[in-house]
C-alpha cells in the first residue's frame, strides 16, 4: 500500500500483482507493452512465481490465460488493439465458455494511430462477444478496475474486457495501491464439460446463457462505481462521457459543469442512469475516445429517438482522439490566443537507426532489384524494417497486418508477379509468418523470403523474440529445402556476396528463405553499455 | 500553483530522463501531476514530447490544452518551435541552440534562431558546449533542466532533490556531477534570459 508514480500501464500491472495475479500473457505491441515488462521486471512477481515471459502471438497468449483461467487463477492477457483481431478466435469463443478463475483481457487502442496501422475501437468487439468492459478515466480507476475486476469475472463467470488508449497508457499520475490478496488455489470448474467443450448442442446451450447473462451484465453497470451521474443546472444539454473523455470535459469546466454528466466507465450501457439523463435534458452530447460506439448504440437504446451530437454529426471530428480543445470546441467555448507553427518546422518522422542491418539489406536488395525495373514487387511487413518505405529506401509496397508479407507475396507470385519478395521481421515471422510459409511450401511458390533477423523484437522496445537461434531450422522443419535456406550478414563489405545470394534464390523458381542476421544495435546497447 | 509544460526533442534525446526529475521533484512537493509520455514507432529519431502537467489542485486533462502552457523545454532548437500552439502568450521557451540534423530539409539556423528571436520570453543555450566544460556531454539533459529551474514553479531545492533520486542509484560522483550540471544550467539561464 501507498503512492506511487505509475503509468497506466504499470497501475493495471500493479493492480493485477496486488489482486493475486497467477500469471500474464502477451505479446508486445504499443501502447500496451509496459504492463507486461512492469510484471517481469517486479522482484515481487517473482517471488510470487507469477507467470510473465512474452507469447508468440496475442492468440496464443489469450489461449494460454484461458487455460490457466480454467485451472482456477488469475490471468491477465495484454495486447495493443490490433492484437486482438489475432486472438479474435478464442476472444469471441471464451465468451461462450466462459472462466472459472478470473480473467481479464486488456486492449489498448491507439486512435490518432501514433504507433499503428488503423485505429479501430475494441470497443466494438466487446460488444460483439457481449462480455463486460471496463474503461478507466485515470490511473487510480485503472488500478482500482483490475484489483476489483477478477472479482467481478469470477462473480459472473466471464471474462472482462479492459480498454484503454494511448494516453491513458502512456500517461503518469499518482495512483494508490492497496491491500494485497492471496493467489486462487488451483481448482475446476464444476460444470466444466458443459462449459468448456463448445460442440454445438453444448453451444447453443452456452449461448443462451450468454445472452441471459447480458441482464445481470447491465445490472452490474448500474451499480458500478464507475459509471457516475453528476446533476447540474442547465438541462438544454445532457453530456455522456465515456473513459478519458471525462477529463477532457473537466478540463473545459474548472468550476463545475453546467449540464447533468453521465460519466460511464463500465459496460454494457447502464440503463437507468441513461433514461434520467435522456428524461432530464433536450438533447445529449456523445463525447468517448474512438469510434462513436456509444453514440450509435443510443439511437435506438430507449425505444425512442434522442437529440444526440458526437461524433457521427460532426460535432466532434470523426478520427482521431480527442483533446482539451476539441472537446471545448464541441463546447462552444471560447478559443484562446495561441502561436502558429512558424512555416520553417519541418516533419521528422522515425528512421532506420544509423548502423541498423535492416539498412543494409534494402541497400543490397535495392541494388539487385534494378535488374528487374518495374517487374519486382517487395512485400513487407510490420517492425522496424517497415522503414525501409521512407527515404533513400523506398524499397517495400506494403504493410497490411503481422506476416501478410509472405502471403501477400505467394498470392502475387500466382497472379504472375516475378519477382515476387517477402521482407519480413524475425519476431513478425514467428508471430504469424510460419503458417504462409507452409502454404508457400506445399505449393513450390517461386516466392523469396527475407527474414531480417535482428535477434529481438526491436519495433516495440527489444523484447526476446521468440524463435531466436532457430529460424533455419523452423524453416527447414517447415520444409523448405536446406540449400534454400541461406544466411548472410547484412554489412557493407558483405555485399557483393549479399547480392550474390540474393540473386541466385531470386533465380529459383520454388520458396526460398534468405536470412540476413545482424543483432539490433540498440537491443546490444541496452545489454552491453558502454561506460564512459 | 499550475505550471503547464512541454518537453520536447528527437527521440533518443532523452526527454524522458528530464521528465523523470521533474515527477519525482513534484512528487516531493506534494503537487498534483500527469505526464502523458509518448513511445514506440516515434522513438526512432522521429520528434518526441511529453506533457507534464503540475498543479497544487487536481488536473482533470493527461494533456494539455491549446495555449495554455507556461513553458516549453526542449533539447532541440526547431522541437521547441513545432509545440507553439501550446504555449501561452507570455510563456517561456527555454532550448538547447544546437540542432540536430537528421533529415535533409532542415531549415537554415538563422532561420530557427529568427522565429525564436521573434518570441516574447526565450532562452536559448548550447547546454552541450556547457556539459562538456564540466566534463561529461552526458549530463547535457541535467544543464537544460537546470536552465529551466526558473520557470517551473517549483523550489530548486527540490529540483536537486528529484536528480539525486533520479542518479541515486549510479552513485556519489554521478550525483555531484549531475547536481553541478544542474547549477551551471540555472546560472547560464540567469545570464542568457531575454527579457
Ligand atoms: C497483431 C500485432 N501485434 C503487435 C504489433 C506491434 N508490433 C509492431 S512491430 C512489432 C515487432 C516486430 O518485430 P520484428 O518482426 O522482429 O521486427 P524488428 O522491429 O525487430 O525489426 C510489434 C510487436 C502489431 N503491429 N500487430
Amino acid at each position: 500500500m501507498g503512492k506511487h508514480l505509475f503509468l497506466g500501464d504499470e497501475a493495471i500491472a500493479q493492480a493485477a500483482i496486488d489482486a493475486g495475479l497467477s500469471g500474464v500473457y502477451a505479446y508486445p505491441g504499443t501502447p500496451s507493452t509496459e504492463i507486461t515488462e512492469y510484471i517481469q521486471n517486479a522482484t515481487e512477481a517473482k517471488e510470487k512465481n507469477i507467470r510473465s515471459k512474452w507469447c508468440v502471438n496475442e492468440k496464443t497468449a489469450m489461449e494460454a490465460a484461458l487455460g490457466m483461467c480454467y485451472a482456477g487463477k488469475r490471468a491477465l492477457c495484454c495486447m495493443k488493439h490490433v492484437g486482438l483481431n489475432v486472438a479474435a478466435d478464442c476472444f469471441m469463443n471464451a465468451a461462450m465458455s466462459g472462466v472459472h478463475g478470473g480473467l481479464i483481457i486488456v486492449t489498448a487502442d491507439d486512435p490518432s494511430m501514433h504507433s499503428s496501422q488503423n485505429e479501430q475501437d475494441n470497443r466494438v468487439l466487446g460488444n460483439f462477444a457481449m462480455i463486460p468492459m471496463l474503461e478507466p478515466s485515470c490511473q487510480q480507476e485503472a488500478y482500482d478496475m483490475v484489483y476489483n475486476g477478477f472479482e467481478l469475472s469470477e462473480k459472473t463467470g466471464y471474462p472482462l474486457l479492459l480498454r484503454i488508449t494511448t494516453r491513458m497508457a502512456h500517461s503518469r499520475a499518482t495512483v494508490e495501491t492497496r491491500r494485497k490478496k492471496e493467489q486462487n488455489r488451483l481448482s475446476f470448474p464444476q460444470d466444466g464439460k458443459q462449459r468448456f467443450i463448445l460442440l454445438p448442442g453444448i453451444a447453443r446451450q452456452r449461448f443462451k446463457a450468454l445472452l441471459k447473462a447480458q441482464e445481470t451484465f447491465t445490472r452490474e453497470s448500474e451499480v458500478s462505481p464507475y459509471n457516475v451521474y453528476f446533476d447540474a443546472p442547465d438541462k438544454r444539454l445532457g453530456i455522456i462521457t465515456t473513459g478519458i473523455a471525462f477529463n477532457y470535459l473537466s478540463e473545459n469546466y474548472p468550476e463545475g459543469f453546467e449540464h447533468p454528466v453521465l460519466k460511464i466507465g463500465q459496460y454494457p450501457l447502464p440503463r437507468k442512469p441513461i433514461e434520467r439523463l435522456a428524461n432530464a435534458c433536450g438533447e445529449i452530447l456523445v463525447l468517448e475516445e474512438g469510434f462513436p460506439v456509444v453514440e450509435e448504440q443510443l439511437k435506438g437504446f430507449l425505444g425512442r429517438g434522442l437529440i444526440l451530437h458526437g461524433r457521427l454529426d460532426q460535432t466532434l471530428p470523426r478520427d482521431g482522439e480527442l483533446t482539451p480543445d476539441s472537446v471545448g470546441r464541441a463546447l462552444g467555448k471560447s478559443i484562446v490566443a495561441y502561436y502558429d507553427v512558424p512555416e520553417i518546422v519541418k516533419q521528422r518522422p522515425p528512421a532506420l537507426c544509423a548502423g541498423c542491418g535492416h539498412r543494409d539489406v534494402y541497400e543490397a536488395l535495392n541494388e539487385v532489384l534494378k535488374s528487374y525495373p518495374d517487374t519486382a514487387k517487395v512485400f513487407s511487413d510490420i517492425g522496424c524494417y517497415t522503414l525501409g518505405a521512407l527515404p533513400p529506401f523506398h524499397s517495400i509496397e506494403s504493410c497490411i497486418d503481422m506476416g501478410a508479407s509472405i502471403t501477400m507475396a505467394k498470392g502475387a507470385a500466382e497472379a504472375g508477379v516475378f519477382p515476387a519478395i517477402c521482407v519480413i521481421g524475425d519476431s513478425t515471422f514467428t508471430h504469424s509468418g510460419m503458417t504462409g510459409l507452409l502454404d508457400c511450401v506445399n505449393e513450390q511458390t517461386p516466392v523469396t523470403i527475407i527474414i531480417s533477423d535482428n535477434e529481438t523484437t526491436a519495433m516495440t522496445g527489444g523484447q526476446n523474440s521468440a524463435g531466436t537461434g532457430r529460424l533455419e531450422s523452423i524453416c527447414r522443419g517447415l520444409g523448405v529445402a536446406e540449400e534454400h535456406v541461406r544466411v548472410m550478414i547484412p554489412l557493407k563489405k558483405n555485399y557483393e556476396e549479399m547480392k550474390g545470394i540474393l540473386r541466385e534464390e531470386i533465380a529459383y523458381k520454388g520458396v526460398s528463405v534468405v536470412i540476413p542476421r545482424r543483432a539490433c544495435i540498440q537491443t546490444l546497447k541496452r545489454k552491453h553499455p558502454v561506460r564512459k | 500553483m499550475k505550471t503547464d509544460l512541454i518537453l520536447a526533442g528527437v527521440g533518443g534525446q532523452g526527454i524522458l530522463t528530464i521528465a523523470a526529475i521533474i515527477g519525482q521533484a513534484a512528487l516531493l512537493e506534494g503537487l498534483y501531476m500527469k505526464q502523458a509520455e509518448v513511445h514506440g514507432m516515434s522513438q526512432r529519431g522521429g520528434d518526441v514530447q511529453s506533457n507534464l502537467r503540475l498543479s497544487d489542485r487536481p488536473i482533470a486533462s493527461d494533456l494539455i490544452p491549446r495555449g495554455q502552457a507556461e513553458l516549453i523545454l526542449a533539447l532541440e532548437p526547431m522541437e521547441s518551435l513545432r509545440y507553439l500552439p501550446f504555449l501561452k502568450q507570455d510563456g517561456w521557451v527555454v532550448t538547447h541552440s544546437q540542432p540536430y540534423l537528421n533529415i535533409p530539409n532542415y531549415p537554415a539556423p538563422e532561420q530557427v534562431n529568427e522565429e525564436l528571436r521573434k518570441l516574447p520570453r526565450t532562452v536559448a543555450l548550447d547546454v552541450e558546449k556547457i556539459a562538456k566544460d564540466l566534463g561529461s556531454a552526458q549530463v547535457a539533459n541535467t544543464v537544460m533542466l537546470g536552465a529551466a529551474t526558473p520557470f517551473l514553479g517549483i523550489g530548486y531545492h527540490r529540483i536537486e532533490n528529484g536528480v539525486e533520486r533520479i542518479f541515486r542509484g549510479k552513485g556519489e560522483a554521478i550525483v555531484r556531477l549531475n547536481l553541478q550540471a544542474l547549477r551551471a544550467g540555472a546560472d547560464a539561464a540567469q545570464a542568457h534570459r531575454n527579457p
